[in-house]
């Protein structure tokens, strides 16, 4: 067993649940996604991103570009939360509850590439 | 520049989780420990301020308590993120400044600039192995001829030494083993603009692999190599390498022919010097007995080439070692001791010798035994061996009449190679020729250039290089070689630059005669003043000067007037 391998796999499973842990409910509704989960995802996102530094495999590159592709999603709805209740006092509003929603559901996407792109791997290995 | 970022990124992995984790830290407590506004209600940090607080205390700026008056539970907390962001941020920078430091990180910098810098070059270059003496003395040569090089040179010292001296022209560096086939094509070698490889290192060995693999990866590149030992130089001919310099072989050849041919010699000298220079005097050599002092391989190569010559030689030598190891080849009359006491030199003759050489590993030796045969003798022709470039001054102090440089003679060799096409073969079919032959060619060419050294270069009589001969050729009009010497105001006056060979489908003319009709595809190689070749190629490019240069009459140059001249043509026909 390989430490590293145990925490990259972590975190970057936990980056997916935490997402799609805030992404679950209704999508206009502002009880249904807590501005904490929305917290939690990105700063484990942000921890995969890094830990996939430096891995000059393809596949490596891969994930690197997917994870990135899930911090700049989840950095945008963090962005219009915190503009649209800081600036406008709008952040509860069902708009801006659904464009953050949807934003986060586009990291889920990128998330779940990534899991499938890890899964392959260890596939690969094990043959 | 790949191997850069992915050390960069992997050697920064470590400080920026820790970086983000500590901020996540922070964040998350400022948000879930309660406070209270001005007015005492219970008022919790959203998001967005715990980030600006954090943001701020990290690198300890701190605006103060903002937007309320913290409490007693938050500012113990907001100490302990003090301290946890802090040092984060300082564990990160000071790892970056490690990784810059780093000798790894900055070799990979370095080699990738390199590389950039060799793919940047869109003009034919060469990629000289090794910047000691001759490779140093060579790449300033070319760089004050405008050609490009890329160097390999393994002593960071050198390489020091190189981003030092001031050149005209961009040089990209590497340090590194040039033998090894990684360098060589990081310097270039695969790159369509790579015209040669010059190996120069001090070691025979790193020669013959340079050469070897340059051969073997780009085999119609020219390959030229120094190699001291004569063993070497058998193994690289057999690899056909293009030229194989041994400088203490062609120093002695030299010396020979300066014996045999002053004049041959001279010729060598001015033809490869840098135009614009006053001329060099003649070196002659007087026949007679000599003595060689040093009968290593410089001393052993300059006995059999004047031996050669008819000339009668003794050799002083101090090793044994090496006494034992030339037996079976030895000279006739040998003394053994060292030529810096006068017994030896009394020995061998000194008194009635026309010519002394010097020719040890040692400087100031060679030196002394030049000084002491003089005192002697003070009508000797003195040659020395000088080893390095520093005791320019104490060499030139000493008013010899020959000083051999291996390093200068390298450079000169390898520079009649690569400057100017044809010149070497020029060089090679003069070195046939008499002393007669060379004294007139001589004096035309001081008469020529106004006793400064000339320029010499190759013109090729087609499309590209010269348009406006080829469109002549096409109109099948008969070019002389007179006619490109022809001055373009005065008929009956001829430019002074010289023809010195006309090579046409590998056949070679010396000095060719002004009536001879050119063909399309000629090569003739000039020698002339410093400014010459411009005029020419100005000829060269543009049909009606050439054809103005050819009959002397003047011809329309736009369409309307061509229209003229050619009714007028008609009507003078009809």
């Amino acid at each position: 067993m390989n430490m590293e391998k145990v925490l990259f796999g972590f975190f970057v499973l936990l980056a997916l649940t935490l997402n799609f842990g805030f992404v679950m409910g209704d999508m206009e509704n502002p009880e249904h996604h807590h501005v904490f989960e929305l917290f939690a995802a990105l700063v484990v996102s942000l921890v995969a991103t890094v830990l996939k530094f430096g891995d000059r495999s393809h596949l490596g590159a891969v994930l690197l570009a997917s994870s990135l592709v899930a911090d700049l999603h989840l950095i945008a709805a963090a962005v219009v939360w915190g503009v649209s209740s800081q600036l406008y006092a709008s952040g509860d509003s069902p708009e801006v509850v659904a464009s953050v929603v949807s934003l986060a559901g586009g990291a889920l996407v990128a998330n779940l590439a990534s899991v499938v792109l890890l899964v392959v791997e260890t596939l690969t290995l094990r043959r | 520049m790949e191997k850069v970022i992915f050390l960069f990124l992997r050697q920064m992995r470590m400080p920026l989780i820790l970086l983000i984790v500590a901020y996540a830290i922070s964040i998350g407590g400022l948000v879930l420990i309660p406070g209270r506004d001005d007015q005492g209600q219970v008022w919790h940090y959203d998001f967005f301020h715990a980030f600006y607080f954090v943001s701020f205390t990290g690198p300890t700026i701190g605006f103060g308590e903002i937007p309320y008056a913290l409490t007693p539970a938050q500012r113990m907390w907001v100490v302990f993120t003090v301290y946890l962001t802090v040092i984060s941020w300082l564990f990160a920078i000071g790892k970056i400044f490690a990784l810059v430091q780093d000798p790894a990180f900055t070799r990979a910098m370095s080699e990738a600039r390199f590389i950039r810098a060799v793919r940047a070059i869109r003009e034919p270059f060469y990629i000289v192995c090794g910047y000691g003496e001759t490779g140093s003395r060579l790449v300033r040569s070319l760089v004050n001829r405008q050609i490009r090089c890329v160097v390999i040179e393994r002593d960071p010292e050198h390489v020091a030494d190189l981003h030092l001296a001031e050149l005209a022209l961009d040089v990209p560096c590497m340090c590194g083993d040039a033998s090894v086939t990684r360098h060589l094509r990081e310097a270039g070698l695969r790159l369509p603009h790579c015209v040669g490889v010059l190996a120069l290192t001090g070691s025979d060995r790193a020669n013959v692999k340079i050469s070897v693999t340059s051969k073997l990866l780009r085999p119609e590149l020219r390959v030229i190599a120094r190699v001291a030992e004569r063993e070497a130089a058998n193994n690289l001919e057999s690899f056909d390498t293009d030229v194989i310099i041994n400088p203490f072989e062609s120093f002695a050849e030299h010396t020979g022919l300066a014996v045999r041919a002053p004049s041959i010699h001279l010729l060598h000298r001015w033809l490869v010097s840098l135009p614009g220079n006053p001329l060099d005097a003649s070196v002659c050599p007087p026949r007679g007995h000599w003595v060689i002092c040093g009968y290593g391989r410089f001393g052993d190569a300059m006995a059999r080439y004047l031996n050669a010559e008819g000339i009668d030689i003794s050799v002083i030598e101090s090793d044994r070692g090496r006494i034992e190891a030339m037996r079976g080849h030895l000279p006739e009359r040998l003394v053994v001791g060292s030529a810096t006491d006068p017994e030896p030199l009394h020995e061998a003759g000194i008194e009635s010798a026309a010519g002394v050489v010097a020719g040890t590993d040692d400087d100031a030796n060679n030196l002394s035994m030049v000084m002491t045969a003089q005192q002697i003798n003070p009508r000797l022709f003195r040659i020395a061996r000088q080893n390095k470039r520093d005791d320019d001054e104490i060499f030139h102090a000493a008013k010899l009449d020959l000083v051999m440089e291996p390093s200068r003679v390298t450079v000169w060799q390898v520079l009649s190679l690569i400057t100017v096409h044809y010149l070497a073969a020029f060089l090679s079919e003069a070195r046939r020729q008499d002393e007669a032959w060379a004294l007139a060619l001589l004096e035309r060419i001081r008469e020529a250039t106004g006793g400064l050294t000339p320029q010499t270069w190759m013109t090729r009589l087609n499309g590209q290089d010269a348009p406006g001969a080829a469109a002549l050729f096409e109109a099948g009009a008969e070019i002389r070689l007179g006619h490109l010497r022809q001055e373009p105001r005065r008929r009956e006056r001829k430019m002074p630059r010289i023809a010195l060979m006309h090579i046409r489908h590998g056949e070679h003319t010396l000095l060719p005669d002004d009536e001879l009709v050119l063909e399309h595809g000629d090569r003739v190689l000039w020698t002339a003043r410093d400014g010459q070749r411009d005029q020419l190629a100005w000829l060269l490019h543009n049909p009606d000067q050439l054809a103005f240069a050819m009959d002397g009459k003047e011809r329309p140059v736009g369409a309307i007037g061509r229209w003229w001249f050619r009714r007028r043509m008609q009507r003078q026909s009809a």
